[in-house]
């Protein structure tokens, strides 16, 4: 039949924003392909998945049980291999997310079919899906033909911008299968305060060996808190210093992001942070020293003493936020 | 009571742990005059750093649980990659294989496929990878392993216990960290934060030039992915510095707002 398959994730019953962009990638795929876009949302009982039909999914294809309200390897790989196997798709799109990254190898593994992970752009070439992705810590894009079908792509975050495009949805609610756990997810551990992850946040403030003091990162605090809508990260220098947790690390060793925004204040740059940001929207540095690498990927910059300049900018986006 | 019993299970475990042969970070990338490939000359080449986390990870298992346990490091790749083998026996590992083959696959199922019939052989209890090979960026292989051999598997583990006919394994997601319990066998591909690996000592290195390392070429399947480009990055367009200390707060917010429309 072809088409496409959007998997989408959820937390806490609502849709992630990337699965409106795997929806977005799927849809433009399958338009170019002459294919119907489909989803499958997994999770709690509570799951409303129909926003999806806002997106162009004709079909959505929910299993929702309390059982599935953290990320169970096993169930999802079957359904997802199950709904594959019965529809013949041509693409299964999903989010590079913790849950996308396990969940895509497993998939092409059950379903004999290549993987190309964390794709940064995606488009149809004589009538064959072409991918761009980023290797070498993105100090390299290789661009790939996928000769097989189907193809199980999974998508970097923030990378398709999500578009509405009203499909007619129908919901059909799949049954939970009864397959062996061989992996269970038993307990989900969330940080004592709810804040935004690096990996997702729109806009990231980052520090590194510059601020000088695990106290001083209270300045990106409320830099972001200021800003709304943004997560504090840390290059690898103070997260092995023990200044900041190793879930904010930014770079190579650390997490992948691509914010719209991206702060670096009092890093320095290496190459090993750069591969975790520099497909960032817009890169801002504050450095004091004015041949910091960080300057040359940086779209602006301000050189000069952070502990001077951040409480300004956060006094600055406070009166802006304040007269919108 | 509990320490004895963990001790006597980890006893019958036999670990595997694949290591892959990559350019070291701090390599500058040239493109190959086919424009599809890098340009090797001059490039310095390493265990994946990810690898090492696998590597140290097994031979903690192993020390724990006393003689007994023996670990092998498995590498697909060309002859170059007995190097990063040596490291591997270096650092404390007892045997080695070597699949050889030209090139390093596009398609990761490929890679999966030789590597887990090699396992499947082997016979192990456990297997170690690194959750993601720094040259592809695939973070692929080990979870398709666990698949291809109908065995448990958790990526990106950060902490570890092995008890047992299973284990207990935690990794980070957004937001959170979840807490993952399997059966042996299993594939654990492992994160930074797990451990701190060793650097090989002198007398590693010197012992691991005896220890038996074993070259088995492979035949690979035939490539799904045809690779069109491999290219630099796009430069970023120019950027600005917009001038020294608090004074240039104002143009900076000015051209968040108004120039990349940001805030
Ligand atoms: C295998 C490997 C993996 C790695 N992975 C990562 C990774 O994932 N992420 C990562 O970040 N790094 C990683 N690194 C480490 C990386 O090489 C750098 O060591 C690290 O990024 C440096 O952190 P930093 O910029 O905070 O510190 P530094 O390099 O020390 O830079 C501090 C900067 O602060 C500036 N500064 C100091 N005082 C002030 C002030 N008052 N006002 C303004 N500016 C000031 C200085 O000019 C300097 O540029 C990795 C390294 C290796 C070998
Ligand atoms: N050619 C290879 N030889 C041995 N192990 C490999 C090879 N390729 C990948 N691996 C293992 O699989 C992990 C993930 O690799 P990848 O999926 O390529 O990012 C690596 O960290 C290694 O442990």
């Amino acid at each position: 039949m072809g088409g496409v398959l959007a998997i989408l994730e959820q937390r806490e019953g609502m849709l992630k924003r990337v699965s409106y962009e795997a929806l977005t990638a799927g849809r433009r795929l399958a338009e170019a392909k002459g294919g119907r876009l489909h989803a499958l949302a997994i999770g709690p009982a509570t799951l409303d998945p129909s926003q999806a039909s806002r997106f162009g999914a004709t079909t959505i294809f929910a299993a929702r049980d309390d059982r599935l309200r953290h990320y169970q390897p096993d169930v999802y790989a079957a359904l997802a291999e199950d709904l594959v196997r019965r529809n013949g798709y041509d693409a299964i799109v999903l989010g590079a997310t913790a849950l996308g990254k396990d969940l895509g190898p497993r998939l092409a593994a059950r379903l004999s079919c290549p993987l190309t992970a964390d794709v940064t752009a995606l488009a149809m070439e004589d009538g064959a899906i072409v991918v761009s992705r980023p290797v070498y810590s993105g100090k390299a894009i290789l661009k790939l033909r996928v000769r097989a079908v189907p193809c199980v792509i999974s998508l970097r975050p923030n990378n398709f911008y999500p578009e509405e495009s009203p499909g007619d949805g129908k919901l059909q609610e799949l049954a939970v299968p009864d397959v062996q756990l061989r992996t269970r997810t038993v307990q989900f551990k969330e940080p004592e305060t709810a804040k935004l992850d690096v990996a997702e946040a729109p806009i990231v403030v980052s520090g590194g060996r510059g601020l000088k003091d695990p106290a001083n990162f209270k300045l990106l605090e409320d830099l972001a808190a200021a800003l709304g809508n943004a997560a504090v990260g840390a290059s690898r220098a103070v997260v092995d210093a023990g200044w900041r947790p190793h879930s904010d690390q930014v770079g190579q060793t650390g997490k992948t992001v691509s914010p719209a925004l991206y702060f670096a204040i009092g890093i320095s740059g290496a190459i090993q942070h750069l591969a975790g940001m520099r497909t960032a929207g817009v890169i801002v540095a504050i450095n004091k020293d004015k041949d910091a690498p960080i300057f040359k990927v940086a779209d602006y910059g301000i050189v000069g003493d952070l502990f001077e300049i951040v409480p300004r900018l956060t006094e600055e986006i406070k009166k802006l936020k304040a007269s919108e | 009571m509990r320490r004895e019993r963990l001790r006597a299970e980890v006893r019958r475990v036999k670990i595997a742990v694949c290591v892959k042969r990559v350019p070291d970070t701090e390599t500058r990338i040239k493109i190959a005059p086919d424009g599809k490939s890098i340009d090797e000359a001059g490039v310095k080449f390493v265990l994946n750093p990810y690898d090492e986390f696998a590597v140290e990870e097994a031979l903690r298992l192993k020390e724990r649980a006393g003689e007994g346990t023996e670990v092998t490091a498995i590498a697909l790749g060309p002859e170059a990659a007995q190097e990063t083998l040596r490291t591997a026996l270096a650092m404390g590992v007892d045997r080695a294989v070597l699949l050889t083959t030209s090139r390093q696959p596009m398609d990761p199922l490929i890679t999966a496929r030789v590597l887990s019939a090699e396992l499947r052989s082997g016979g192990y209890d456990l297997v170690l990878c690194g959750k993601l090979a720094i040259d592809d960026y695939n973070h692929a292989v080990g979870t398709m392993m666990g698949e291809l051999l109908g065995a448990a598997s958790v990526s990106g583990v950060s902490r570890l216990e092995i008890e047992g006919n299973g284990g207990r394994a935690e990794r980070e997601v957004e937001g959170g960290i979840e807490v993952v319990e399997f059966s042996l066998p299993a594939v654990v591909t492992t994160d930074k934060g797990l451990n701190e690996p060793r650097y090989p000592s002198l007398k590693g290195i010197m012992q691991a030039k005896k220890k038996p390392l074993e070259t088995k070429p492979v035949e690979l399947e035939e490539e799904t992915l045809e690779v069109l480009e491999l290219a630099l990055p796009p430069e970023r367009k120019p950027g600005r510095i917009l001038g020294e200390g608090p004074d240039a707060v104002p143009a900076l917010i000015e051209a968040l707002r108004n120039e990349a429309k940001v805030l």
